[in-house]
């Protein structure tokens, strides 16, 4: 069984947010809502300073916490390790929301708009009514992951089937793939380099890779 | 609620915005309700009593599963709260919540009998639930503290003696008076909860900012929410025929000090995990450099 996962070279990323518009133009997220962003974490002291680009998200734990806790059973995970939340029978509790270490949900219970009170038409075309109060967050862009399995593509090669982060990257930083596979672009990547999963002692297995340097 | 919505390029840790002071009334219904309920059974001394403990825990525990339900997103939906028994402690509670209103009504009715006990004893383990689902936020790291048990069981049993110290100082022909030495033996436990807990935070790391509630916070509750009543309940047992309001102040004291304790925690100590990178990027010529933990204490 396939488990997707996303890795981020941490060498390359140059803090640009082309992910960030991707997603939100794939995605249709209002204003304040980012599935994908990128962190600027400057760190050291004069002279020996430090700036890193660090693109973040829904981690798609293979232990979700956010799933755990969910009384609704909204939140699910897939068998290729997507995890999911189903619209339709999420109360919007938040519990899943604090139960994220990675900040990667959202609720909205207003409607807003990116520019003024009136929506633009890509907002008004593209509005999802089943999206108000309840959580979200990425979703690896699943339904073309879905769309590979139908038309016998490969996600993370072909990229129509890749999510839409990852396809407008400029740099080269992320990459789309099934970590159970050897052969698969993720795997040969950590097979090659140096990485770290942000907070894996939570336990959560999270599925995002940060490369941060060659072996 | 308002809206989750994350400033941007915010690394360190930030105030979560989703569970607000309706979060804090359920733990603080449920734990009052709860602990009065099981304090009822031993304090009231007669049926009638009895009857009015349980009817104003009921009403606790019930304010606060309104709390809740005033702050989800979609109430409508709320049913689906059933759902998911096999991991959620929210669904948990909800399901331990039924039979416990069933059977403490029950008691009310009948005024005695096997349901007296049983709700008692569903009511201990309602609050033992509210204590989980803090635990198993793992988003808050000052929730996510397993000592926070403890903790959330030891302030139910605080309030829930006080509030019954209270309702026997007003009630004619109810609370033995043993009921001060409870609530005092309540207090040293709920005293050495607190410590256990704090000191299991300052060990593991906590964000600066919650860390910056909840020490002055601690120092205050102390003094004021732990040491006062203590002092009173003490002064009660010797000179409490002289000074009988003693007591009821006592337990007014410690159930307060429960309150602001769960409200300082749940509202106001609740920043959230941030980021944090393990090791930096070699960028160009560079170096792997040592991690980074924006906004942590340790």
């Amino acid at each position: 069984m396939a488990r997707y996962i996303m890795t981020v070279d941490l060498r390359r990323c140059i803090g640009c947010q082309t992910c960030t518009a991707s997603c939100r133009h794939a995605n249709a997220t209002p204003p304040g809502v980012q599935w994908r962003k990128v962190l600027d974490i400057e760190s050291g002291e004069f002279p020996d300073v430090r700036r890193s680009f660090v693109p973040v998200g829904c981690m798609h734990c293979a232990d979700p916490p956010c799933m755990h806790v969910c009384p609704s059973t909204a939140t699910y995970q897939r068998d290729d390790g997507i995890v999911g939340i189903d619209y339709d029978i999420c109360i919007g509790c938040g519990y899943c929301a604090v139960a994220c270490p990675y900040q990667a949900r959202y609720i909205v219970h207003r409607r807003e708009f990116a520019y003024g009170d009136k929506p633009n038409q890509q907002e008004e075309a593209r509005f999802d009514p089943k999206r108000m109060s309840v959580a979200m967050k990425c979703t690896f862009c699943s339904d073309r992951v879905d769309y590979a399995k139908e038309h016998g593509l490969t996600p993370g090669v072909d990229p129509e089937v890749t999510p839409a982060c990852v396809n407008s990257c400029i740099a080269g930083v992320l990459a789309f793939g099934d970590r159970e596979d050897p052969n698969s672009n993720v795997s040969q990547l950590l097979a090659e380099n140096q990485f770290f999963r942000m907070h894996e002692e939570l336990g959560t297995d999270p599925g995002m890779y940060y490369i941060f340097d060659k072996k | 609620m308002s809206d989750i919505k994350i400033p941007p390029g915010r690394v360190t840790p930030w105030h979560q915005t989703n569970w607000d002071w309706r979060a804090a009334g359920n733990f603080i219904g449920g734990g009052t309700g709860t602990g009065l309920l099981f304090f009822a059974t031993l304090a009231a001394g007669s049926v009638d009593n009895y009857r009015i403990m349980a009817l104003v825990a009921l009403a606790c525990i019930g304010v606060g599963l309104t709390c809740v339900w005033a702050e989800i997103g979609r109430p409508f939906r709320a049913i689906n709260v059933y759902f998911h028994p096999q991991t959620s402690w929210m669904t948990r509670e909800a399901i331990v919540a039924a039979p416990l209103f069933l059977c403490a009504l029950a008691a009310v009715w009948f005024g005695g009998g096997l349901f007296v006990g049983t709700a008692a004893l569903l009511g201990v383990l309602f609050l033992y639930c509210q204590g989980r689902i803090l635990h198993a936020a793992k988003g808050i790291p000052a929730w996510r503290e397993p000592k926070i048990v403890s903790l959330i069981l030891a302030t139910g049993f605080v309030e829930g003696a006080g509030l019954a110290t209270m309702l026997a100082a007003l009630l004619p022909g109810a609370g033995p008076r043993w009921l001060a030495a409870v609530l005092l033996g309540a207090l040293i436990l709920r005293r050495l909860a607190w410590t256990v807990y704090f000191k299991a935070l300052e060990k593991s790391g906590l964000p600066k900012k919650a860390m910056e509630v909840l020490r002055p916070f601690g120092a205050k509750f102390e003094m004021l929410g732990q040491l006062a009543p203590e002092i009173l309940i003490v002064i009660g047992i010797f000179y409490g025929a002289v000074l009988p309001g003693l007591t009821f102040v006592a337990g007014l004291v410690a159930l307060a000090a429960g309150w602001w304790l769960k409200y300082t925690i749940v509202a106001r100590a609740a920043y959230n995990q941030g980021y944090a990178l393990p090791s930096l990027p070699v960028r160009g010529q560079g170096e792997v450099m040592p991690g980074v933990k924006p906004g942590w204490t340790k």
